[in-house]
């Protein structure tokens, strides 16, 4: 516990919160590259998932793609894009590697939302005369949000711990104080600048959290609170064996990112 | 190609030695993962407790756990087992669901039916619904096995060696080849122990290859 006590001291010190390297600046480089990457990640994810949610086609490219991610090593990929962008660019390599790693969760969560929605929902919104494009955005997309909401909190997170890896090619970020202390022998301050992460990720994990309970159309959260306890059991239960064979088949496609 | 041909037996060394990383938390993460998942499955109360946990554990980014591991085991943060350690509890957080979600695939009328044939609780768990569980619960160890041998490059940056030693030299170095050579590895060791991990599921659980057709069939009846 005597080392929590050195991490927390080592926090709380003065020198940690003004100056260049201070904590308030650290964490700030942190989110401005995972936020940046995260936006580009979703803008590109979003519709190419959706496309194949909607139109069911290329879904053998949306699994294979978040099974080949999964394989990759995100710390490889960053050294072999800052390597190959060049070491000026340091910064353009980086976010170039975080999108990169973020696009499978999210287009996953995007494609498995739609997959999700009951067919014959979408053939009576068919029926009663909506277009294709009413189809996808009245019906399928507030439907699909939950799995969505997930897979973005999957890329979002894959993106927060990769870029601690990015510290390594000296472009800031909460992982600097995590690698100095390691070279410099320094364990207050790894655990220190590990503490932080690790609050920062829950923190983002809490806020897609209340974002699922509450980002959720009212329609669709009425819905499952409006049946029988016995009912919506009996439903529930049908879902998690129908995702868990949807799993077997398909090797977990709507999984999310690693920890990287 | 020039590299890796120079270099071959390092490659071949540190994928040995990746492999060896990478086997030992996916089988102790195995073996860890079925009584847990199989108490979410059961109990409503450690279900809450036991996923909510390992959903949260499995946010801890890899290089800050390296860090907080060893503050509570005492281990050295440069030790090899502190890693192992790491990569064990990210396997068991994934696989802990995984192995809920596949007993909860047991066909509830199948359980019943070998309680009514008189089977015990044990006698049952091993011979009926394990087996049943068998295809969910592979598929949920190939996920662990490919993030996990994904994971261990990580571990170079708390100087423990595997392939991901080929990203930190060949950066220091700046050699393309070296890192390009490290990615492709990594990959081509995950997809063999996929390829392996499906084979071998094929060939302990024949009633596998059916359930897909099947499954197939009771949906289309259900609709």
């Amino acid at each position: 516990m005597n080392l929590f006590a050195d991490a927390f001291a080592w926090i709380v010190a003065a020198e940690q919160w003004s100056g260049t390297g201070s904590i308030p600046v650290r964490l700030g480089e942190h989110l401005l590259y995972s936020l940046l990457a995260f936006a580009v990640a979703a803008a590109i994810a979003i519709p190419i998932g959706y496309l194949i949610g909607h139109t069911g086609r290329g879904r053998a490219f949306a699994i294979g793609l978040s099974g080949a991610a999964r394989a990759l090593p995100s710390f490889g990929l960053i050294l072999l894009l800052v390597i190959v962008i060049g070491v000026l660019q340091v910064r353009l390599a980086v976010i170039i590697a975080l999108v990169l790693l973020a696009i499978p969760s999210i287009l996953a969560g995007a494609y498995a939302g739609l997959e999700a929605v009951d067919r014959r929902t979408i053939d009576a919104a068919r029926a009663i005369g909506m277009t294709e494009w009413q189809i996808l955005t009245k019906v399928e997309v507030p439907l699909g949000l939950p799995l969505l909401i997930s897979g973005l909190r999957a890329g979002l997170l894959q993106i927060v711990a990769t870029a601690t890896l990015a510290s390594y090619v000296g472009l800031g970020g909460l992982g600097y104080d995590i690698l100095q202390g390691i070279q410099l022998q320094r364990f207050d301050q790894t655990l220190g600048g590990a503490l932080i992460v690790v609050v920062l990720a829950f923190a983002l994990d809490a806020l897609f959290g209340l974002l699922e309970q509450f980002g959720v159309p009212r329609g669709v959260r009425l819905n499952r609170g409006g049946r029988s306890r016995g009912q919506s059991r009996a439903i529930r239960a049908e879902q998690r064996t129908d995702t868990a064979s949807r799993f077997a088949q398909a090797g977990a496609a709507g999984g999310g990112g690693d920890p990287a | 190609m020039n590299w890796v041909s120079n270099n071959l037996d390092l490659v071949l060394e540190l994928s040995l030695q990746h492999l060896r990383l990478a086997a030992i938390p996916i089988l102790v993460g195995f073996a860890i993962s079925v009584p847990l998942g199989w108490l979410a499955y059961r109990y409503q109360l450690t279900r809450g407790v036991l996923l909510t946990a390992a959903g949260l554990l499995y946010t801890i980014p890899s290089l800050a756990l390296f860090m907080l591991l060893p503050a509570l085991t005492g281990l050295s943060v440069l030790s090899e087992a502190n890693v192992v350690i790491a990569l064990t509890i990210y396997a068991v957080a994934i696989l802990a669901r995984s192995v809920a979600d596949a007993f909860a695939s047991v066909d509830p009328t199948v359980r019943q039916a070998a309680t009514a044939v008189g089977y015990s609780t044990w006698q049952r768990f091993w011979t009926v619904e394990f087996p049943l569980a068998g295809p969910v619960m592979l598929a949920g160890l190939r996920v662990v096995a490919v993030s996990t041998i994904a994971l261990v490059t990580v571990g170079i940056l708390v100087g423990v060696q595997s392939l991901g030693y080929l990203f930190t030299n060949g950066v220091q170095r700046r050699i393309v080849e070296e890192i390009l050579t490290g990615v492709v590895a990594t990959m081509l060791l995950a997809l063999l122990v996929d390829l392996l991990l499906a084979v071998l599921g094929r060939a302990l659980m024949p009633w596998s290859r059916t359930s897909a057709g099947r499954t197939r069939l009771l949906v289309k009846e259900a609709s």
